[in-house]
Order: C-alpha cells, then structure tokens, then sequence
C-alpha cells in the first residue's frame, strides 16, 4: 500500500520474488530497501527496523537461505530469490525449536531483537551444529540487545542446539 | 501490613515462581505490534527539518517548494503551530531555584540544540516527506553555541533563554550538615577526586514513535505511542491541547525497550499529534536513528569533585561533592532535567556512617540536546563518586576494600535510618548483600588469582560498589512539583461468565516483564492458572490513572494495587459462594479454580459456575448485594513520602591489557535486595541487562561533541554499545528485606543493575592499573585514557 505513492511510476521496477512460500509480483520504487518493502508493501511487520546503516541486525531477513540485513539490501536485489521473514519460518525446524528455547530461556524483553536474533542464530546453528558459548556469542555479535546482557540469549542459542542434536540423534 | 499470607501460598506459577513471560510468544513469532507497525486509512507521514546549528536564528522560511511537491500534504512552521497548543514547560514547582524556559513544539525564532526541530512536513510516505524536507530554505544566522557547562555559567556567556533572571544556570543547591570542614582538618586521610563522565543516551533499539488519529466526529484524540506513562501522556497532550482528558485515549503497544528515555514529552512528537487535530486525519512520525541520537534525551554528564575524610580508626568522617551538569537546551517536560544532580546531593555516601556533608551542585543550560532520565537516573553517578572515593581511601590507608566498607557501613540493624541529606531508608542490608558477595565470587581466591596473575605480567583488577537505588516513589518525586504524573496506581480485576479474569493496569511493560508479573499476582491471589488471566496494560480506555512504569516502580507499585483488587475480588467471590451454596462465609475457600468448603474439603462448585450464576441467574443469590465481581483498587506508598530504597553490591573483575589498552570483562556479580521477588527470572534479567548498560557507560558510551555543539557520533556504528562477543557472564544472587509499606513487599530491580555496574567496572579497572600507578577518573574509559593514566602517552 504505500509504494504507489511514491509518485515516480517512471522509476519503478516490476519484481518477482517468493516471499515466506509464496509468489509476489510488485512494482517497486528503485530505492526502496528491502525491510520497508517488506514491511510496508507486504505486511510483514515481524522484521524490525533498528538503524537503517546496517549495524543492530534488528531487520536481518532470509534470502536465499542467508541472513541478510534487510535495511542494506534493496527490494530490487531481490528479484528472483526467496525470501524469508520471521513470520514465514514457523515451520522451519531449526528456527521453531530456537523459538521455544528463547522462551524457556527469558531470552528476550522488549522483543524489537528477537526475531533478527533468532533468524542469525538459525544460520549459526545451521553452519555450526555444535557451537561454544564463544562461538554463539562472537557470531551473535552483529545483533544488538540493548536489553537482556546477551547471556540468556546465548543460553537459549546453547539450549537449542542441544535440542537439535537430541532430535538428530533420535532419527538416527 | 505483612507479607504472611502471600508468601506461604506459593503455586507453581504465582508469586516466586521463574516462569516464562506470558507475552514471550508473540514476541520471539514477531507477532508484537510496535508503533511503527500501525497502518491506518489515510494515515500521513511526518519527517522533520531539524537544525543543522547547535545555536542559530531563523532569518527567514520558504517552504514554497516543499508545498508544491506532489505527494506533500502540509508544511508547518513553529508559528503555524503556536495559537494551537500551549508550549511545554520543564520545571517542578517544589524546587524554588529550578529554571526553564518555555518550549514550543517547533523552534520559534531561534533554534538551541543541533537536532531541535524547525520544519514539520507530512507528506503520503515518510520517503516523500523526507523529499520535502529537503526542499525547505531556511537562512540560518548562526549564534555563538555555549557547549562547555563551566563555559555556560561564566559572567559573559551568551545567554541561551534571554527571558531568565541567571542566564544559563538552570539550578543550583546546595547542603552544609555536621562541621564538615573541622572533620577535614580531624581527619588522616582526605582525599578528593575529579570525575568526569560523558553524555550517554539509552538507544532503545525501537526509535522513538506516535501515531495520531484525531476523530473530527467524537471530538477525540486516540494515540498510539512507545511509551513507560500512558495516563502522564493523556494528561500532557490533554493540557497542551487544551482538550479534556477524557477525550484523550493514549495506549501503550509494544515497546522496544525505553529505560527512561520514553518518560519524556518530546516536541517532534507533540507536534505530530497537534497536526493530526489539524488535519482531522492519522498522523505517524517514527523517529530514525540519526533523529535519535540527535533528539532523545541524553543523560549522566557531570563533573564533580568528590572528597573523602577518613580518621585515624579508619572511620569515614565526612563526605563533600562539588558538581556541574549541563542538561542541554531545556529542561524536559514535565519531570525536569535535574533529578540527577538532586540524588548526588541526597545519596552521597548513602551506604555509610558520616559526621558532615557538604554538596553544593549546579546545572547549566547549553546548546545540546535537552537532558532527561535514564535508567538509575543520579544513582549510577553518585554510587560512581562515593565508591570511587571509597576504594581511592582504601588504598591510601592500606586496607582491604572490603574490610573497609564493612567497617563503615550503616549496620543493618540500624534501619529505618536517615542521612545527612534527610533522605529516609527503610530497611536495607548492606552487610548481609556483602557477605553474599564475598562468598558468591570467592573473594580471597580471587585476589590470590589477581596476585599470580601479576606476577605473569597480567594487570588483572578487582571492583566493588554498594548502591542504593530509590523505588516505589511517593509524592515527593513529581506530584509536589505539580507534574501531572501519578504516584499511585490503579488496578481493575475483572471475572467474565466463564469464570476467567481480566485485568486492567496503568503500569506498562516496555520489556521488564510487568505483564508476567503482574499476572503472577493476580493468578497466586485468586488461586487459577496463569492462562487464566489476560493483561491489558498501558491503555488509557481501560485501565484506571496510574503512574506507568518508571524509577522502579511497576511490580512494587502496580503490582500492590493488583494485589489489593485480587484480595478484594477473593473476597467478594467467598461471599457469593456462600449465598449460592449457603454455607458460611468463614468455611468457603478458593483453590485452584474451585470453592470448597473447609469443613470437609468437598468442592461447592467451579469458579466458572459461580460466575455464570452470578451474571446469568442473579436471582440465585438470595440475600446480600448483586454479585460484583469487578473490583478496582489503588495503591500508593506514602510511608516514605521519598520512596523506598533498594540495595546490594556488585563486583567485577576484568584484565587489562596495557599493550592495546583494552578491557576485557572476565565476570561480574550482583547481589541484589528488592525485597520480596516475584518471578526470579525476570528480575535477574533486569539485573544482567541493567549491569550490560552500566559496563557499555564505563568503557564504551559517550555522546561526543565538538567545540561548535556538533554531536559527532550520531549511529550506532560510531555510538558503541555493547555487543554479545565482549560481555561477560553475570552471576546473580538476593537478599530478601520485604518493604513493609505494602503487602506484597516487593521493591524495585530495574535500575539497581545499572547504578552498580559503572562503578564497580571503574574500580575494578584501577586495581588492575595500580601497580602501574594508573587512576582513570574520566569516563568513558577508552583505550587512550588508559594509556593516559599509565603514562604512555601524554
């Protein structure tokens, strides 16, 4: 709802993407980033806009499986991929199980972090199944709280990694 | 009062019980609706032309070309919004010395800080309205800026407000108690030290934000805002619009995160919601980051010159500060900017026994941005000046830092106590919090640890601080001073046909948890399952006048006032269910969910059935009123007209490293009384997050300026905060001393984390550099004010 009004339809770009399972056609203005486009065009106001120069992680999104600052990519870069945001990755076993462990672990207050906190964690527990607190905490490191102190966060990220490992090993 | 019965009822969900947050779902989903995430039809986007001067007049505005952009809705000046609204004023009327000049929501004529807002453009997106922005010419004369507060109160400084009778000097107090300068003369050891601190600001990681929807056919004003006080709001906006307060609604959403900084009446917002009245449409504003940093409060700027009197017993004799605080262009609305300075006065050397006080404080207006509350508020500062001069005695008499203050304390036993100042403590447990410390963290081994490590060529160093940290606040803080901010709060507890309970508070939760706590009252007392009670916090449609949640005081305040409305609502359900069942009231009581009769334990009946009889078969109750099971109840603490003061003990023990001057964080601890806990879990979170603020304060922060009033560091990339990788672990233990003046005898844990940490880090990092004879005294401490202290550099 908002883009139209941008009022530069000559500048506008048609994009094509699918965002969390679903094919979305729109016309974008070219400057538009992709977290406003998101949450403006699309709704989705799960992903957090913090800073806007890429530093406190609040909007990180996924994009073709990657976590990706949603304040520095543009709408238009992501043309052609899949995108995730919090809100369409319920279902994705890594980021459910981390979900429940933010909980157990009071991982959160205020909750503007959480969702980029958990999306960067996902890759982290993705990329290293097994990590050390250090691990947790140095790849959390581009995520700012500004409420918890980090630990209960890093103790969530540990808890879930645990019940990750517990649920593979059951399947094996 | 006692707290007997809430305290031997435990259930696994209620009072003391570590669940988790019962909003944590729609949290970690990013389900959690924040102010920016409101979409209503209509709806226009405001961006601000804010000032580029830190002082300059307005020679002339042309807005032509900003109007005549497509997409640009109007384009409003501070003169266009002058005959609408009355401008702020930031004083309290029970401190006679405290100045401030009014303040409009935009500039009128002359702009006093870099970041104040001059230009207000609504446009159809906030994209276009930044476009706009853009488009505005404004020919600026620039003004001799007044940066330096020292600077700000010599005889020839320009004057920011020409309007005031002492230039810039915005308050001044001062207090001579016991014959302090013959305690000096007495004494073995008198040391002092000049501490600097630099200007922080809370960064909440949720900009600030307001979205206004003047209702042109109710005549009424709903606004939807990231705020800690709804109903201190709904007065503000009422007052300054000149509307009643009835037709202003304020709700509290989602709040990422406040720590003080959304107690505040902001001009940029204000402005928002006067032209959503002009309009007759929705307007939004949502500050960005830059806007942040350049017109959020900031706080915790002073210079101060402490001293310490010690007599030949090792017995502190005497405390003196002499301070200075530049709180920026004005004085915020409506609880002032000088609440800082006021507690160094009141609280210097609160934890120990002394003869004499001398404090004399003043605060200058400058051309920064305005001055405000910031978790702790003047608590870190004056824990940062009095446990600095502690540990500086310590070491100048060769005694052990702890033995030290065990030394001088005020014995617990010796509370209710009062200071010099006059300020009144309840009960607090600085020796019982110190000896938990001491076991908690080993200290003996610690130091044996310390000492190895030295001889490995490791500057390792070891830091305490005792604090003191007010909550529970009376009158005296605000309501005497005529600020529209409520000392008390309101509960209302509601029972629905099926028997399930709602419950309306003024208190908002911004992140602490309040919503869980307050459930865990309310749930304990009535005897159900947590699920069985739903919040509704912060709305002013529902909830009953309350004071909102600031200095500590949310789960002490409003969760007594939900406390007394669930006793009461207990009550009253007895009493239907002994109508109902017609067995005396005496034998009826509530467990988990049933009323049962004591005689023999039989249930009468479910809770549910009682209230569909009470709603649907009121004729049932033969005798006695109609069933009333709604029940409001207000608690305020006025046995200490100053609030009730917590307190505890933190350590930290950090390395540093004198080849690259950093510091690294090895462990810090807290032991920490707030009286009765209501959910451990959350309250040490607020403990570990409060602490991360206090280390981010003393290595980290700082809001820089240079000579022009140019802040320098405005993002988050330059404004260093802490990040995960460089924190450290942060082991967490209580004393238990409940407040007698409410049943519930919970006290505050917000602030006492942060009032702690900054000293305790500042110490520990001079143990570390005192083989070196290194002392930092000015914060925050970087890599080069080490170098400094050590002599590598000049």
């Amino acid at each position: 709802m908002t883009f139209f009004s941008d009022l530069e339809p000559d500048t506008g770009l048609n994009i094509a993407l699918e965002l969390n399972g679903q094919p979305v056609r729109a016309l974008v203005s070219a400057r538009q980033h992709l977290g406003d486009f998101v949450r403006e065009s699309q709704g989705f106001k799960g992903t957090h806009i913090g800073c806007e120069h890429g530093v406190c992680g609040a909007c990180t999104v996924r994009v073709d499986g990657r976590a990706v600052r949603s304040c520095l990519s543009l709408a238009v870069q992501a043309d052609g991929t899949q995108v995730h945001t919090i809100e369409g990755l319920s279902g994705d076993p890594v980021v459910r199980v981390l979900q429940e462990s933010f909980i157990r672990c009071h991982a959160m207050q205020c909750g503007f972090c959480t969702p980029g906190m958990v999306l960067t964690a996902a890759e982290l527990l993705e990329l290293q199944p097994e990590p050390s607190r250090d691990e947790v905490r140095e790849y959390l490191s581009g995520n700012y709280c500004r409420c918890t102190g980090y630990e209960s966060i890093v103790n969530a990220v540990m808890d879930a990694a645990q019940t990750l490992r517990k649920a593979g090993d059951a399947q094996r | 009062m006692h707290n007997a019965e809430v305290q031997t009822n435990h259930q696994a969900e209620g009072i003391g019980a570590a669940v988790p947050r019962v909003d944590a779902k729609r949290l970690v989903q990013g389900q959690a609706r924040y102010c920016d995430d409101i979409e209503l039809p209509r709806m226009v986007h405001v961006c601000f032309l804010r000032s580029p001067y830190a002082h300059a007049r307005m020679v002339s505005i042309d807005t032509t070309l900003a109007r005549a952009m497509p997409g640009v809705v109007s384009v409003l000046t501070g003169a266009d919004l002058r005959a609408h609204c009355e401008p702020f004023l930031g004083v309290l009327k029970h401190l006679p010395s405290m100045v401030s000049a009014p303040q409009w929501p935009l500039a009128m004529e002359v702009a006093r800080w870099q970041g104040e807002p001059v230009v207000m453009v609504a446009a159809q997106t906030r994209a276009l309205a930044e476009d706009a922005v853009a488009l505005v010419e404004v020919q600026w004369e620039p003004l001799e800026p007044v940066v330096d507060p020292q600077a700000a109160l010599a005889k020839d400084a320009p004057a920011i407000h020409a309007e005031l009778e002492n230039a810039n000097l915005a308050y001044e107090a001062r207090v001579e108690r016991g014959d302090y300068a013959g305690e000096v003369a007495r004494s073995t050891v008198c040391l002092s030290l000049n501490i600097s601190t630099t200007r922080v600001t809370a960064v909440t990681l949720e900009p600030r934000g307001v979205v206004a929807d003047w209702d042109t056919g109710r005549d009424e004003l709903t606004v939807w805002m990231g705020t800690q006080v709804p109903h201190m709001m709904q007065s503000v906006l009422a007052q300054h619009l000149r509307l009643a307060e009835n037709r202003v609604r304020v709700v509290s959403l989602e709040t990422g995160g406040s720590f003080g900084l959304k107690i505040h009446a902001y001009p940029d917002e204000f402005a928002a919601v006067v032209l959503s009245k002009l309009l007759g449409r929705p307007v939004k504003f949502v500050a960005d980051r830059l806007e942040s940093f350049s017109s959020d409060v900031h706080a915790r700027a002073h210079d101060a010159r402490v001293e310490i009197a010690v007599s030949q017993d090792l017995r502190i004799r005497a405390f003196g500060v002499d301070g200075l605080l530049g709180i920026g262009a004005y004085s915020k609305h409506p609880r002032g900017s000088v609440n800082e300075i006021r507690h160094v006065v009141n609280l210097l050397g609160a934890p120990y026994q002394f003869a004499a006080l001398h404090a004399h404080v003043r605060a200058a207006f400058q051309n920064k941005t305005p001055y405000g509350m910031y978790r702790g508020v003047g608590h870190p500062i004056v824990c940062l000046l009095t446990e600095m001069a502690v540990e500086c005695a310590a070491r100048q008499l060769q005694v052990d830092p702890v033995a030290f203050r065990f030394l001088n304390y005020r014995a617990d036993s010796d509370y209710p106590a009062e200071l010099l100042s006059g300020t009144k403590l309840e009960a607090l447990s600085h020796e019982a919090c110190l000896h938990k410390l001491v076991s908690l963290m080993d200290y003996p081994a610690l130091r044996q640890a310390q000492a190895k490590a030295r001889l490995e060529g490791r500057y390792q160093g070891i830091g305490l601080a005792t604090f003191v940290e007010n909550s529970n606040h009376g009158s005296s803080t605000y309501g005497r001073g005529g600020a529209p901010i409520a000392a008390n709060d309101g509960c209302t507890v509601r029972l629905q046909v099926d028997g399930t309970v709602l419950c309306a508070s003024g208190a908002t939760d911004t992140g602490q948890g309040s919503e869980t706590a307050l459930a865990q009252i309310v749930a304990h007392t009535l005897s159900l399952p947590l699920s069985a009670v739903r919040m509704q916090l912060g709305d002013t449609a529902s909830a009953p006048v309350g004071g909102g949640n600031w200095g500590s005081r949310g789960t002490g305040v409003a969760g007594e006032a939900a406390l007394q409305a669930s006793l009461a609502l207990k009550e009253e359900v007895l009493r239907c269910a002994s109508v109902l069942w017609d067995v005396p009231q005496g034998r009826v009581r509530l467990q988990d969910g049933q009323l049962v009769d004591e005689l023999d334990g039989h249930s009468l009946g479910a809770l549910a059935q009682l209230c569909q009889a009470a709603y649907v078969r009121p004729d049932l109750f033969k005798s006695g009123p109609v069933p009333q099971l709604a029940v409001t109840r207000f608690y305020a603490q006025r046995d200490y007209d100053g609030g009730i003061y917590t307190n505890g003990v933190q350590a930290s023990w950090v390395e540093v490293d004198i080849r690259t001057g950093c510091v690294r964080l090895l462990k810090h601890w807290v032991v920490d009384d707030c009286g009765v806990v209501i959910n451990p879990a959350l309250a040490d979170e607020q403990l570990r997050g409060a602490v991360i603020q206090g280390i981010g304060q003393a290595l980290l922060e700082g809001c820089l300026y240079d000579d022009q009033g140019q802040l320098m560091n405005a993002t988050m990339a330059e404004y260093l905060t802490p990040m995960a990788g460089e924190m450290p672990d942060i082991c967490v233990a209580h004393v238990v001393t409940p407040t007698r003046s409410s049943a519930l005898g919970a006290k505050g844990v917000a602030e006492a984390g942060i009032t702690g940490a900054i000293a305790a880090v500042v110490n520990a990092v001079n143990d570390a550099l005192y083989p070196l004879n290194g002392r930092v005294t000015d914060l925050p401490i970087t890599p080069d004010r080490i170098f400094k202290a050590i002599g590598a550099i000049n």
